[in-house]
């Protein structure tokens, strides 16, 4: 028996769940068409990258002869849209959101495909604020929530670790993950305290977020601020968010960063890092560059994971019962 | 010995961790916003019969354990303790009522299994994924019946005990899948 007979041509989700899924896109559809914003489309394949010391692109060859099929160019598959969505922006667009696929690699679990569905929009104009009630509404809508809750990530590592985030020391929060009972890996490193607030958020904080309505965590630490502008509050934070339901991470979101010197020292810094982990590193020119030298307007940008989002909404507890085929079935 | 990175983490793999042999029981990969993947683990250990949690950061390995699996068959329950016999060697091995577990409801003479050695000595069995038992004793159901979300419990020829459909009698062979320990189907009457 070959291994398709094994595992079989079924989807692993049900009928119910699929019909779902597409009735939530459709009600996402209508949620950015009521508030006037444009459906693009941009390429899956590109020749740059978003630049993030934990997100691994996948490449493809680009070959000009099917006789040597591995030589050629290579290209990125996107692990969102980001890059290709700004330039949209930098040459006019004001609101604009795409529905596409997302490549991730080393990505796989229950709440993890390497292939998976992401909802992008950037809007003109929005503070964090406003850029986080837009997303709650979403949400709302979608999940069925009456509103959701916002807490900052200060406040929430506080509340449910014990510990003050933005200025605690390693050992500080080592302290906090051994009172609390952690499984602490044997290898953490004693000079990096965004590992250990990884470890606290994961195990601590994360579980207990959006339980009775979806909730958005924001302002975080500024070594942790990816694309998202610095505040130079004391501390200084990122304003970046992130939404959850039932404990799960379903959207990222940036007060997007407009200073392409910053974000070329921000790659730099990232590439480093990278390769201090054993990682490729990652093109640090590109076309998102240009486009933000040109002038990026002020903006919000989120992504969601819509598969995840089908997921709470179904009541189910991994992606394969919301996705048709996921990745060892593809 | 094969080491085994955290990309081909999984439940069911056996590992060793402090010269102990466990299996992963459970294992959640985790990636909080922006931030490094964690490989959440629960470990049994295969000896002691203990669980642990464990996490480990990407890139990570971890050693295969020392067992070994082998194709034995069920012979005979000797008051706790349930004897088998590998069926290449014929060598006979013993193992506790507490390293069956469940499983002894399956147990019948014969029954194919396979078992885990470590420094050749059992620690574990585990049964096919489907098992065919005798029912000996069970309610009669309602004359013409053949619904089969309704059920009734039913006591089978090793002494355990499955919620049957309402058209299962006395005498009937069911067949049991053994992950779900939930009723498949009548194989005779």
């Amino acid at each position: 028996m070959s291994d398709f007979a094994q595992t079989g041509f079924h989807p692993t989700a049900s009928w119910e769940n699929l019909r779902l899924r597409a009735g939530l896109l459709h009600r996402l559809r209508g949620f950015f068409a009521r508030h006037d914003f444009l459906e693009v489309e941009t390429p899956l394949l590109s020749a740059d990258t978003v630049i993030d010391r934990h997100l691994d692109p996948l490449s493809v060859t680009l070959f000009d002869d099917p006789r040597s099929p591995a030589a050629g160019r290579s290209m990125w598959l996107q692990t969102s849209p980001e890059f290709a969505m700004k330039r949209l922006l930098a040459a006019g667009a004001d609101r604009i959101y795409q529905v596409t696929r997302a490549f991730r690699g080393a990505e796989c679990g229950q709440h993890h495909n390497p292939e998976f569905t992401i909802v992008e929009w950037y809007r003109v104009g929005d503070s964090m604020a406003t850029g986080m009630a837009l997303l709650g509404e979403l949400a709302g809508e979608l999940l069925d929530a009456d509103g959701v809750s916002l807490v900052s990530y200060g406040e929430a590592i506080q509340r449910h670790a014990g510990v003050e985030p933005h200025s605690a020391t390693v050992k500080e929060l080592a302290a906090a993950a051994k009172s609390h009972g952690v499984a602490i890996p044997a290898d953490m490193p004693s000079d990096d305290r965004d590992q250990w607030l990884n470890l606290l958020l994961a195990a601590l904080v994360e579980p207990k977020l959006g339980i009775e309505r979806p909730e958005i965590l924001y302002d975080y630490p500024a070594s942790q601020a990816a694309l998202a502008q610095v505040r130079n509050d004391t501390p200084p934070v990122a304003e970046r968010f992130e939404l959850y339901a039932n404990g799960i991470e379903l959207a990222n979101g940036y007060h997007e960063l407009l200073d392409a010197s910053v974000l070329r020292e921000r790659n730099r810094q990232v590439n480093s890092q990278r390769q201090a982990e054993g990682k490729y590193a990652l093109p640090e020119e590109s076309r998102l560059l240009a486009a933000m030298e040109h002038g990026l307007p002020n903006c919000v940008g989120v992504a969601l994971g819509f598969d995840r989002l089908v997921m709470i909404a179904a009541g189910a507890s991994s992606l394969g019962e919301v996705m048709a085929f996921p990745i060892d079935r593809a | 010995m094969a080491t085994y990175k955290t990309s081909e983490f999984k439940k069911g793999l056996k590992v060793q961790i402090d010269g102990e042999p466990y299996a992963m029981t459970e294992m959640n990969f985790r990636k909080p916003g922006k931030g490094a993947a964690l490989y959440e683990c629960k470990l049994r250990n295969l000896v002691r019969n203990t669980m642990i949690s464990k996490t480990f950061r990407g890139g990570e390995t971890l050693e295969s354990a020392d067992v070994e699996e082998i194709d034995a068959q069920y012979l005979y329950r000797q008051a706790d303790t349930f004897v088998f016999m590998d069926n290449k060697t014929y060598e006979q091995y013993e193992l506790t009522a507490e390293q069956v577990e469940d499983n002894w409801k399956y147990l019948k003479e014969g029954l194919p299994c396979s078992m885990l050695l470590y420094n050749n000595n059992p620690i574990a069995m585990s049964p096919p994924n489907h098992v065919e038992l005798l029912v000996t004793e069970c309610e009669p159901g309602a004359k013409g019946d053949t619904a089969t979300n309704v059920t009734k419990p039913a006591k089978v020829e090793t002494g355990g005990e499955f919620a049957v459909p309402i058209f299962i009698k006395q005498g009937n062979v069911i067949k049991i899948d053994t992950r779900t320990g939930g009723y498949i189907e009548r194989v005779s009457n």
